[in-house]
């Protein structure tokens, strides 16, 4: 920190901002992280305020931020309610009484803008923040002044919620996990997140925000963890009776020890298929955790699309259907009940009726069946 | 093509045909019973087979006490057919302190649960139980301890702040009362006879829907919210009207009390927000009910609508909450300082601004579910805006408290609590608001202590205030101070001890509606929330004793004045109970402190002159409504088909029959007005005459 004294503009022992002028706003706002952050690391582990990757520790520090441009207006009406309760007490008949004044152009101005003022900064950090911490945007840096390098990209995971588990998929290494994931240290995730039944919400608080998952659709979340270690994972959104454990490992770990982690994964015996898929889908409380040596190909976009049953109709398809006009009628006419893996869902759209388009030639029926690079 | 069609018609028929067996084989009794049977009475579970047989005996006791004083013929004629608005907002206060018993009971269920489900301990409570407590404690709360505390509120003083002699629609107001006492009943039979859904508050599909929720848990919300649903908007129709048409002559929109101007943007949130909360819940009774796909996942549904329809309503509901705390501050400020209030004009402008903008800021409770960076900004910043008019009601307040004489009488603490407690809630709301905080600290204890920060800071804290300021006004004494202290500081420590560790808890990553955890250090912090929410139970006691221990002191703590606060509008300028009449006269407003201005004007209250007034009539038509739709919805709920369409038609046919009643008015007689005003006159001549004049 720079000494306190008057006037100072130049911070020249450059520990602190160089060549910068501080205000005194900002040598306040310097503080309180520094006073925050030692609250977050002693006593209790306020782990959302010192995560251990980028992202979410640009969230704590964000959280920080906003908090002391709050307290510059909170503290002052806190001490003025208790002043002014004390001042104005009935019993002091030295205060000043002036039952009638009601009204203050000045004060009122001042007391609307002093609000303005502070939303107006928060507004700014609030859009500029929204956008760069975008859990969709990929990741420009691994860490505060070090670039995602060049030749790196990222891990790519595909995370299915289900009644009361996660399952990972690793498509770059063709292995799965049950209820715990690895990620080498400072190399960028992203994630792709979906649910098999109920909305749930993908959180590691050391890692990054919270961002829902939700069957039928996609999600994603783009992050880095820099400090190896096990942290914990949850499905932060309720789910159902099983929802309280359904939580997993995150590891991080370095390249060495994640190279381990996918080679341990593949001499696993279990191997990820339709079948296998159904048969983990169906609701389980606790479940250890699982590897998968293989897994088969396209099951991730079939769990989006709710098609894993084959009998089912993707939903891609159906829209194609649906964006072409529909099948009015017959639709309703191809409705089946699920027989396989979770049965609680509701009728859904009989695969047979797949054919159709193909017989219609429409514009998407050619590229049907055609493996993707 | 076709081939494969009739084939697959073949196979869902051919798939549906054991289903209609199974129904072949049923009898005459699943017809009328539907889905209930002796499995649906929870005689396994041992905390609610002692929670019913509690309620039973008090119950039991309770009827047996009203039939030993020989109280029905009162009970009936004097109160549930009544149609005095008093009345009605005396009866709605009883209902949400009742309510809040039960809210209270599963909250200190959560809390002790929470505080010892760590490792092997399991804690008391199953999922299947601690599910439906969740559920319950934040439905009942908003709906039927805020909601007809807020409303009683309203009814209570709106027609008195302005001069009226009753709301504008009379009968409507007894039956908006009674369908919201029907939506708690039948939240309250769900305790007992069956289960309550086991969603959270909001009850987010596709967990709702019929595939994840088979029970009747989901039903019971759908039909409480619905029927209650129908009393508050028609409330607030009924209040909008009053507040628009029914001011005494003089009273200008820009004279009317600060509480009446909150009253007139709530009702008018009311109106606009609730048919939306209907329309979602119907759409979702459809997608149970009829098999419909609005919100499955599947066949086209989508339940990101649910999330955000819901929230349409859900924003601007917390508001409809706030807006009238934020006027009974208003009114006990200006009244417990001696002064007028500070920016009359500006709190009246920033009330209309939160109104407004109450509708622009819902998706800031998804904020994750992924809607895109510019669509976050834009709801965190209209968020934020919020919190510019509200600062400057806060500074109005606090400006009105400067240069003022404050009396330290319980609503001016209550106050006091309200604003230290209630700007850090806004604080952290704003917190909250900012996307990539928010993707942190959704879902997570920090958001619980966020709302119950400036829920029971405001809303709460604000309500015991109206209580305890208006409770002499209703009753003719005031509240006992020692215990109205002891309540009022057991709540704020309590408040505290309960929701600070909640907020530690947040940052260190804990989400809620976790029935059990396995990391022990967070297991301290349960337990200091647990302690606090002792606190707060002491804090209620207290209020029930003050209740208590102020009617048997009731003759010490008589107000004959009418004004003991010595305070500014028109219900003051009345008796204490107001007449049935409420005013003798019409006053004439020319000051938006009325009553102070008639005060300092030296005003006489007029002893001659009296003439008839015209009055509407009791009539039961409400309490039978209201019960006929009680059985509607348990028949819905469970399935029991004759007994809903039966219900239904009896509602329908009572409703047309009472149409036709057009014996509804009559005139009080002059003699028995002026018996009244010759009472009250003697009454003020015992204690110094009342219009006292303050310089």
């Amino acid at each position: 920190m720079v000494a306190a004294g008057p006037r100072v503009y130049i911070d020249r022992d450059q520990t602190g901002c160089r060549s910068v002028t501080m205000t005194s706003a900002r040598r306040i706002l310097q503080c309180a992280v520094v006073v925050f952050a030692a609250l977050a690391l002693s006593g209790c582990n306020l782990l959302v305020l010192s995560p251990h990757g980028d992202i979410a520790a640009q969230q704590g520090r964000l959280i920080i931020v906003a908090t002391v441009l709050m307290l510059l207006v909170i503290i002052p009406v806190i001490f003025l309610t208790v002043l002014f309760a004390w001042r104005y007490r009935a019993a002091n008949k030295a205060a000043t009484y002036k039952p009638d004044w009601d009204h203050s152009t000045q004060l009122e101005l001042v007391i609307w803008a002093i609000p303005l003022l502070i939303i107006i900064a928060l507004g700014a950090v609030t859009w500029i923040s929204a956008h760069t911490l975008d859990p969709f945007r990929p990741l420009s840096r691994i860490a505060p002044g070090q670039p995602v390098p060049a030749d790196v990209t990222p891990l790519e995971v595909e995370v299915v919620a289900l009644d009361w588990k996660w399952l990972f998929l690793y498509p770059e290494y063709n292995v799965a996990s049950v209820n715990e994931m690895a990620a080498p240290v400072d190399r960028p995730i992203r994630f792709k997140i979906t649910s098999s039944t109920v909305m749930n919400a993908f959180y590691v608080p050391a890692l990054a925000g919270m961002i829902y998952a939700m069957p039928g659709m996609q999600t994603e979340l783009n992050a880095v963890i820099n400090r190896a270690g096990e942290y914990e994972g949850i499905s932060s959104n309720y789910s159902g009776h099983g929802f309280s454990h359904m939580r997993f490992r995150f590891r991080a770990l370095d390249d060495a020890g994640f190279q381990q982690w996918i080679a341990d994964a593949r001499r696993s015996d279990g191997t990820l298929d339709r079948d296998s898929y159904l048969a983990l889908e169906k609701p389980s409380e606790r479940e250890p955790v699982g590897y998968f040596s293989s897994v088969a190909y396209g099951l991730y976009d079939a769990v989006v699309n709710r098609c894993v049953d084959p009998n089912r109709m993707c939903m891609n398809e159906m829209m194609m259907i649906d964006a072409n006009g529909g099948l009015g009628l017959i639709g309703i006419d191809g409705l089946l009940v699920p027989s396989r893996g979770d049965l609680r869902g509701g009728p859904f759209v009989s695969a047979a009726l797949c054919e159709i388009p193909q017989q219609l030639q429409l514009p998407w029926a050619q590229d049907f069946g055609v493996p993707r690079s | 093509m076709n081939h494969t069609l009739t084939l697959l018609t073949g196979a869902v028929s051919a798939a549906a045909v054991p289903a209609s067996a199974d129904v072949d084989t049923s009898t005459l009794t699943s017809l009328i019973f539907g889905r209930l049977s002796w499995n649906s009475f929870p005689f396994h579970d041992p905390i609610i087979l002692g929670t019913f047989v509690a309620v039973a005996v008090g119950g039991i006791a309770l009827l047996a006490l009203i039939t030993k004083y020989k109280l029905w013929g009162t009970l009936w004629r004097d109160w549930f057919t009544s149609i005095d608005h008093k009345k009605i907002g005396i009866m709605y206060m009883i209902l949400g302190l009742v309510m809040l018993l039960r809210g209270f009971a599963d909250a200190i269920m959560m809390r002790l649960h929470q505080a010892m489900a760590f490792g092997d301990n399991l804690g008391y409570l199953p999922p299947h139980h601690y599910d439906q407590i969740f559920t319950a404690h934040g439905v009942i709360m908003i709906f039927f301890v805020a909601m007809p505390l807020v409303t009683g509120l309203m009814n209570y003083l709106v027609p008195l702040q302005i001069g009226a002699r009753d709301v504008a629609f009379p009968f409507l107001n007894n039956f908006s009362f009674w369908m919201t006492t029907a939506g708690a009943v039948l939240v309250m039979m769900s305790l007992f006879v069956g289960e309550f859904a086991m969603t959270g508050w909001l009850a987010y599909p596709p967990l709702s829907g019929a595939a994840y929720s088979p029970g009747v848990g989901v039903d019971y919300y759908i039909w409480a919210l619905q029927i209650a649903g129908v009393g508050t908007l028609l409330s607030g129709v009924n209040l909008i009207v009053t507040i628009v048409k029914m001011r005494a002559p003089g009273m200008g929109l820009m004279q009317m009390p600060v509480f009446t101007w909150t009253a007139l943007c709530t009702n008018v949130l009311i109106v606009v927000s609730f048919p939306v909360l209907t329309a979602v819940l119907a759409l979702l009774t459809l997608d149970r009910y009829v098999g419909t796909n609005f919100f499955t996942s599947d066949l086209g549904g989508n339940p990101m609508m649910y999330v955000n329809l819901i929230w349409i309503w859900g924003h601007p509901e917390v508001y409809i909450l706030i807006l009238p705390c934020f006027g009974i501050f208003s009114e006990v400020v200006s009244a417990l300082c001696g002064k007028r209030l500070f920016g009359y004009s500006s709190m009246v402008y920033a009330t209309v601004c939160i109104t407004i903008l109450s509708y622009l800021v819902w998706l800031h409770h998804f904020f994750t579910m992924g809607s895109g960076a510019s669509v976050n900004s834009f709801f965190g910043i209209t968020t934020m805006i919020i919190s510019i008019p509200t600062g400057a009601k806060i500074f109005n307040w606090l400006f009105t408290m400067y240069r003022g004489r404050i009396r330290f009488e319980v609503p001016m603490l209550w106050t006091l609590g309200f604003m230290i407690t209630f700007v850090v809630g806004g604080m952290t709301g704003v917190l909250l608001a900012v996307p990539p905080a928010d993707f942190v600290l959704h879902n997570s204890l920090f958001l619980v202590a966020h709302f119950h920060n400036v829920i029971i800071g405001g809303v709460v804290f604000g309500l015991f205030a109206g209580m305890t300021f208006w409770f002499p006004k209703a009753f003719g004494f005031k509240l006992d101070d020692f215990w109205g202290k002891m309540s009022f500081w057991f709540w704020f420590a309590g408040y505290w001890f309960a929701f600070t560790p909640l907020y530690v808890l947040g940052l260190m990553g804990v989400t809620r509606r976790v029935s059990h955890f396995d990391d022990p250090s967070y297991q301290i912090w349960f337990q200091i929330a647990a302690f606090g929410a002792v606190l707060i139970a002491i804090g209620i006691a207290s209020f029930l004793i003050c209740l208590y221990v102020s009617f048997r002191r009731r003759e010490k703590l008589r107000d004959t004045t009418g004004d003991p606060w010595d305070a500014r509008s028109l219900e003051w300028s009345t008796s204490s109970p107001p007449p049935d009449y409420n005013f003798a006269f019409t006053p004439i407003v020319r000051d938006n402190d009325a009553w102070w201005d008639m005060k300092r004007h030296g005003f006489v209250r007029p002893t001659s002159g009296f003439t008839r007034i015209h009055m509407p009539k009791n009539t039961a038509a409400g309490i039978i409504l209201a019960g006929l739709s009680t059985v509607c919805g348990f028949a819905l709920t469970w399935h029991m088909w004759p007994l809903a369409v039966l219900s239904l038609l009896a509602i329908i046919g009572y409703a047309i029959g009472h149409s036709f009643n057009y014996q509804r008015d009559y005139y009080i007689p002059v003699e028995e007005v002026r018996t009244t005003e010759d009472a009250r006159s003697a009454l003020i001549a015992g204690n110094g005459p009342q219009g006292v004049v303050h310089v």
